[in-house]
């Protein structure tokens, strides 16, 4: 059977899929950088935010780490799973991750909801300004994330593509970080 | 993973798993996550730094060593990443006096004067009202 050049080809030491990952991350690693160092920038020279960022529910988005950092379990598993060559175990445990995914965009929607039904909008302040593009760009990242784990369960489950696992593993683990990151400057910082 | 290496000719098997369980590590992630909630409560400046930005970084590293594998995988991976943090710190102080300093010699941001001056203002209005919230702001409000 033909298999993908990503597969099956690996110049530097390490499958081109997976390298294509490590640069996708090298260049989220910016997307994501600019903008929280430019909320950082912005808050630092704007102490009167204090007074937006009370609004923000620090609960939720404790839950919410802990959805991540669970599912990123199951992600490792996943690909452990796959090491081993347990397609099916694989498969179940990106589905769980998958299911991680959608309890954090469930949570975060009933944040949003909230939020802008108290006239906390996108355009009512600088700070809701970069609280929503930053939340909302990582969002699409769960959502993009969660989509793509989909397929590669769908296959793995078969047997099939099993070094996909790890790939997807490692863009999830990224997701994770960024939370890791926008938890304390969204959340924390009163 | 047997299949993958055969699947891809010259590529590396991934290493044993070395370190903590994954699920040990979990729980150590979870214990920090506590920590960085708890600590910010005591309203100490110094702690909340240390507990909410400082163990942010500690999560990043455990994820980043232990679920990502970034220590067994190849070196310029690493220094791949490394190099994009670099990039970004040195855009944000490049950018940041722009930002954090409202005015200069021969300059002055009105517009961000005015906002910090507007939402000193309604802080003050809704603490005066008896909020125990912050000023939420009304639809249209002055933006820097």
């Amino acid at each position: 059977m033909q298999r993908p050049i990503a597969t099956t080809r690996s110049a530097t030491g390490i499958p081109t899929g997976k390298l294509a990952v490590w640069w996708l991350i090298a260049s989220e690693i910016v997307i994501f950088g600019g903008v929280l160092g430019g909320y950082i920038m912005h808050r630092l020279g704007h102490p009167d935010w204090a007074h937006q960022a009370v609004n923000t529910n620090t609960w939720a988005g404790a839950f919410n780490t802990f959805v991540l950092l669970t599912s990123s379990l199951a992600a490792v598993l996943a690909h452990q799973a796959a090491e081993h060559g347990d397609g099916k175990k694989a498969a179940k445990m990106l589905y769980l991750t998958v299911l991680g995914g959608l309890v954090f965009l469930v949570v975060k929607s009933f944040e949003w909801h909230h939020e802008i039904s108290h006239g906390m909008t996108i355009t009512s302040n600088t700070f809701w300004s970069f609280y929503y593009t930053a939340a909302g760009v990582h969002g699409v990242h769960v959502i993009v994330g969660m989509i793509i784990m989909l397929f590669i369960a769908s296959d793995a489950a078969k047997g099939k593509e099993l070094q996909r696992v790890e790939n997807v593993g490692l863009y999830w683990h990224f997701v994770d970080i960024v939370w890791i990151f926008l938890f304390p400057l969204l959340y924390i910082a009163k | 993973m047997a299949d993958l290496t055969a699947s891809a000719p010259g590529a590396v098997a991934a290493p044993a798993h070395h370190g903590p369980s994954y699920v040990k590590t979990w729980g150590i992630l979870l214990a920090l996550l506590v920590v960085s909630v708890v600590g910010p409560m005591l309203e100490i400046r110094v702690v909340t730094l240390i507990t909410a930005f400082g163990v942010a970084l500690v999560k990043a590293y455990i994820v980043a060593k232990y679920f990502m594998h970034i220590d067994i995988e190849r070196r310029y991976v690493s220094y791949l990443l490394a190099v994009m943090v670099v990039l970004m710190g040195l855009m944000v102080a490049a950018v940041s006096p722009d930002v954090l300093k409202h005015e200069g010699k021969n300059w002055e941001n009105r517009a961000a004067k005015k906002s910090v001056l507007l939402g000193e203002k309604k802080a003050a209005e809704a603490a005066a009202h008896g909020g125990t919230h912050g000023a939420a702001p009304a639809a249209g409000a002055a933006q820097h």
